[in-house]
């Protein structure tokens, strides 16, 4: 292929979907000469899955990407249509917020804050070679443009080397009818890097009109939609509603019917699908004893007809889509507008990586998203953000900054990939961090913003607003803590109807606070010296006062983890010569190279005895040092 | 962990035979060194399991001993590694030469537990098994050494699992429902919680309650015998003790200092102390004694106390009746082969633990053994259950107790389930902690720590 020199950039980011656009503004942001690659300008920040951002877990990432100073909250929160705190009375740790989003509007705009960006420049182009050449990375494009850049970042998707299945139909493509990266995966392989195979799908897109919603229960948005970003002032307008129905076992007999008609059943797909987004197929299948099965119809946003049919992803044929949709209450007129699919793809094996998302034996080179093996918009986003963020600061000669497992479910998302890898799509749960009641979306600003502050991605304005509504809070915990209420017949009143007892000597406002069925809002009436406080003061020192026993608990518990954190493994160590280590887990710990005793211990196949082996020889070598 | 350590692994008391173990990478050709077999065989020749018969020489070519060498091919041996154990004719003094011996033909002395740390890391123990061993090398009695053999069998851990699963599964549940709230998960109900909670709450209540009586075996009890003097107490001591332990006299405090003796009873060990009979005295000497034996009772565990059948009760029998009224004590009422003159009924209805006996003709000391079970609570207690043994074991239990408790409290008080949920994960990962499943440094070296040198 003849090719041209392109010039120079530092950054390079393969990709404009979720990840390559944290990677992009946050690497430009940070003073680098930064280009994101997409293979079509109008997918830039697609949504060609679900039109909604945040869910469990999903909603504390988005809210520590923004803590930290990245784009997705603030953009979902200007294309909301409409909003809902999930797990509301299930416990503050839980709390996660979604938005059901416009989503060529989130596009659109996201398109123009990265043309908007100094220092970044946007180009619709097809990266297909990839190579080292000294100490920076030869890009090079379908026509032929080589760009020289000190580091990349690789965010593709599954536009690499994806395929569709449709029922018997099968073909290569990238998502939402784009064309795939086909020369790409090639390339990689040939520098070395392992590829997997891994699979997801989408539901049908359904015209709006076509369905009858007389019979459906209606999903509203929350009455005060919260907003994601800590930046976005006051409350969100809810602008559409959601609707819920029910498959039957109509439906159910057709998909078994057409079993055989399905790819993945058939034997076709050899990648590897997400456990916990399965297909209508899936589920049928694996759970034969459910009569029925929930799915949502979600707007897709305010200026379309289509509608989303969640919880309804399949690869079964066209036709038969048609059939077993249209045995579901209010879909019987079903119109299909965009086919349901399966999309099968290439992505590296994230053991492969560090913590700073660089692989480790091709410096300079770094992953995100979906090739990393994860799955989610919000997954992908927090990735860029790392990656783009430690590839500005390694070209500017600092160091790494690495989230870690206490600190954020960022730190949990990126130590569970390159620790413990991936055996299916990955995707963000509340279970998956052990220190749920510290890491809350409510507080993710606390944890995070310094950092961001430090890392230089939060604005002086940003910074002071962030300062004050801390210097509110303690304010508000010192005054709660030194104010005493006397009984009352107007207290015990408030305090019998909500079922606790009612007080006959003064008790601190503290005090009150911490009785688990008593909020603020309760206490109005009687806190009369209360000063006007934004909501989110009040309910983080109502959450701080009632969960104050529970937290240490965990405060603690990341105290103990930390210590081994602490416990630094040296790079260089061969494994197979550690006398006492079993072989499997010398394998494993060679494969992953854990950077301290915390890391090596949750690779899976290491064995407490294989730590301890560890601890032994470590403390062997640090006696030798000194002798 | 490529050395090769030697250590004495049977007590350090003189006994019959006295072993000397090898393990590690070179047992063979250290243990070469020092054993020549009458065969006239090498040991890298045999195969494992095999033992060879012949002496012990120094390097000087002098026999020490005779001996018999036991092979233990790797992994096929206690730690895993090639090991040799040279068997013999003991006396400390002789083992410790032929230890001498091995140690100067290569062999690194083995710390403090580090045959059962390298049966540990490799694979050979799980950490519950590996304190367990610990404790059948410390276990005294009878039954301290059934409990040990339980744990070792993995019984421990088997119960613990149980748990772990039960805990589990109901954490699983809770992260479904919370992870997924728009997906027709079952609510978790605070009744099924509760029921959960209560069940594990139950059962480590249990273990731990067995741990203090684990304890007790293991340890032993401090226990005193009292009475005024004359009354038989140092003939109880060696009947008990099975031999003459207490000098036996006619006369009144004859005993003045305190005579201590470990023997078993009823399985339990018991610290014995036989102690100066209790009267006012103008003997200097005997007045020391009578207030040590005063100082005995207060802080005994257990008062065997010792009453004469043949006399009526006097001031210091009804002295010592008082002060025992909060001591777990057993009245024995002593020389029932004389005329009863004492009011037996009044000291029955005093000790709810009573025996009568005969020092003197060797006769009740079965029933003294039952009497000391029934106080102690033992006659239902089954070693053979698998329990907590060490302080370590104790402690996570305690956690995984205390986690499991304030779930419940946290139900009760309303609090939302992710506290909850936080809680029932703190005592799952106490019981990790447990079976060794999640192990930190500190755990690791306390446990070994523990472990005196050999097996």
């Amino acid at each position: 292929m003849k090719t041209y020199d392109a010039g120079t950039v530092d950054v390079a980011v393969v990709g404009a979907g979720h990840a390559g656009i944290e990677a992009g503004l946050a690497a430009a942001r940070l003073g680098c000469k930064t280009i994101v690659f997409t293979i079509n300008l109008d997918a830039v920040g697609n949504c060609p899955c679900n039109p909604s951002i945040g869910g469990t877990a999903k909603g504390h990432l988005v809210r520590e990407i923004d803590a930290l100073g990245g784009e997705m909250g603030k953009t979902a929160d200007a294309c909301t249509i409409q909003s809902r705190m999930l797990n509301l009375g299930k416990g503050p740790a839980v709390h996660s917020l979604r938005a059901q989003i416009d989503r060529n509007q989130y596009s659109r705009m996201m398109k123009h804050k990265l043309e908007l960006e100094e220092n970044l420049s946007l180009k619709q182009a097809e990266v297909v070679n990839l190579a080292q050449d000294n100490d920076s990375w030869l890009v090079t494009t379908r026509f032929g443009a080589v760009y020289r850049a000190g580091a990349v970042i690789l965010c593709t998707g599954t536009f690499l080397g994806g395929k569709i299945f449709v029922g018997e139909v099968a073909y290569e493509s990238g998502p939402d009818g784009m064309f795939p990266s086909a020369f790409l995966p090639d390339s990689l392989e040939k520098l070395g890097i392992s590829l997997r195979r891994f699979k997801t799908g989408t539901p049908a897109r359904v015209l709006k009109s076509s369905v009858n919603f007389s019979e459906l229960e209606i999903q509203y948005g929350d009455e005060r939609a919260e907003p994601f970003s800590f930046e976005t002032e006051g409350e969100l307008v809810n602008r559409d509603v959601c609707y819920i129905s029910w498959t039957n076992e109509n439906t159910h007999q057709v998909i078994r019917d057409n079993i055989g008609r399905s790819p993945l059943y058939a034997g076709t797909i050899e990648g590897v699908g997400p456990r916990y987004c399965p297909s209508i197929e899936d589920k049928v299948i694996r759970f034969p004893d459910k009569p029925r099965h929930q799915l949502f119809l979600e707007p897709c946003g305010l200026g379309t007809e289509e509608m989303y049919l969640q919880g309804m992803s399949s690869s079964l044929p066209e036709e038969v889509q048609e059939q077993f949709y249209r045995t579901i209450p209010g879909l019987e007129q079903v119109q299909i507008m965009r086919t349901a699919y399966a999309i099968e793809y290439d992505c590296c094996d994230p053991l492969q990586l560090n913590a700073a998302l660089e692989f480790r034996d091709w410096p300079g080179l770094y992953g995100a998203g979906q090739f990393n093996g994860s799955s989610g918009y919000e997954e992908a986003a927090a990735q860029g953000l790392v990656a783009g963020i430690n590839a500005a600061r390694k070209l500017k000669g600092l160091d790494s900054v690495l989230l870690d497992r206490s600190n954020s479910y960022i730190g949990t998302l990126i130590d569970d990939l390159i620790t413990k890898g991936v055996s299916d799509p990955y995707r963000m749960l509340t279970s998956r961090s052990e220190y749920r009641l510290v890491l809350r979306q409510d507080n993710a600003d606390e944890r995070l913003t310094p950092l961001g502050w430090e890392i230089g991605l939060i604005s002086t304005q940003r910074w002071e607003k962030f300062l004050h509504k801390q210097e509110q809070k303690r304010r508000e915990l010192k005054r709660v803590t030194s104010t005493t209420l006397a009984p009352s017949d107007k207290l015990n009143q408030i305090l019998v109807s909500r079922g606790t007892s009612p007080i006959s000597t003064g008790v601190r406002l503290s005090e009150l606070l911490k009785r688990p069925q008593i909020t603020y809002f309760d206490l109005t009436p009687v806190d009369l010296n209360r000063p006007e406080l934004p909501v989110a003061v009040q309910e983080s020192v109502e959450i701080q006062l009632k969960y104050e026993g529970y937290i240490r608990r965990q405060m603690a518990d990341i105290e103990e983890m930390r210590r081994l954190e602490r416990k630094a493994l040296p790079r260089d160590v061969d494994y197979q010569k550690i006398r006492g280590l079993r072989l499997e887990a010398a394998e494993k710990l060679e494969k992953v190279r854990p950077e301290n005793l915390g890391q090596a211990g949750r690779v899976s196949g290491v064995s407490p005895a294989d730590i301890s082996v560890l601890m032994i020889w470590l403390s062997a070598q640090e006696k030798n040092q000194e002798g | 962990m490529n050395r090769t350590i030697a250590a004495i692994s049977t007590g350090q008391a003189p006994g019959g035979i006295g072993v000397v173990r090898i393990s590690g990478p070179e047992a063979f050709s250290i243990a070469e060194q020092v054993f020549q077999a009458k065969s006239g065989k090498k040991l890298g020749e045999l195969s494992g399991y095999q033992a060879a018969m012949g002496g012990i020489f120094d390097s000087a070519g002098e026999k020490l001993d005779d001996c018999v060498a036991l092979v233990f091919r790797a992994p096929k041996s206690y730690t895993g590694e090639d090991v040799v154990e040279l068997s013999c004719h003991g006396g400390l003094y002789i083992t410790r030469l032929v230890l001498e011996e091995v140690l100067s033909a290569g062999a690194l002395p083995a710390g403090r537990g580090e045959f059962t740390r390298r049966a540990f890391l490799n694979g050979k123990l799980d950490l519950a098994q590996a304190e367990s061993v610990m404790e059948l090398i410390g276990a005294q009695g009878r039954q301290a050494a059934r409990l040990a053999l339980a744990g070792t069998g993995g019984i421990l851990s088997k119960k613990l699992d149980g748990l772990i699963e039960e805990l589990k599964t109901l954490a699983s549940h809770l992260a479904a429902w919370a992870d997924f709230p728009e997906e027709d998960v079952e609510e978790v109900t605070g009744q099924e919680m509760e029921e959960v909670l209560g069940r594990v709450e139950a059962t480590l209540q249990h273990l731990l309650a067995g741990f203090e009586k684990g304890r007790m075996y293991r340890e032993g009890l401090r226990t005193v015998i009292a009475g005024r003097p004359n009354v038989g107490k140092s003939t109880l001591m060696n009947l008990l003790a099975g031999r003459e332990r207490s000098i036996v006299t006619p006369y009144p405090g004859t005993t003045r200092d305190v005579v201590e003796e470990s023997v078993s009873l009823a399985g339990v060990p018991l610290l014995l102390a036989d102690t100066a009979g209790l009267r006012s005295t103008s003997d200097p000497v005997e007045e020391i004694g009578v207030a040590a034996a005063r100082q005995r009772v207060r802080s005994a565990q257990l008062v065997l106390a010792v009453f004469d059948s043949s006399r009526e009760l006097d001031r210091e029998d009804r002295e010592l009746m008082e002060s025992l009224r909060d001591v777990p004590a057993i009245a024995v009422v002593n020389k029932i082969d004389l005329p009863c003159l004492l009011d037996v009924d009044l000291i029955r209805s005093r000790f709810p633990h009573y025996v009568e006996l005969s020092a003197g003709q060797g006769k009740g000391a079965e029933d003294l053994e039952a009497a000391l079970a029934c106080l102690l609570g033992t006659e239902n207690f089954e070693p053979g259950d698998g329990g907590l043994f060490t302080q370590r074991q104790r402690s996570a239990a305690a956690r995984a107790l205390d986690g499991v408790k304030q779930g419940k409290e946290a139900l009760s008080l309303g609090m939302t389930l992710d506290a909850v949920t936080v809680c029932v994960e703190d005592s799952l990962s106490a019981l990790y902690e447990l079976t060794g499943q999640r192990v930190s440094d500190e755990i690791v070296n306390q446990v070994f720590e523990q472990f005196c040198v050999g097996k």
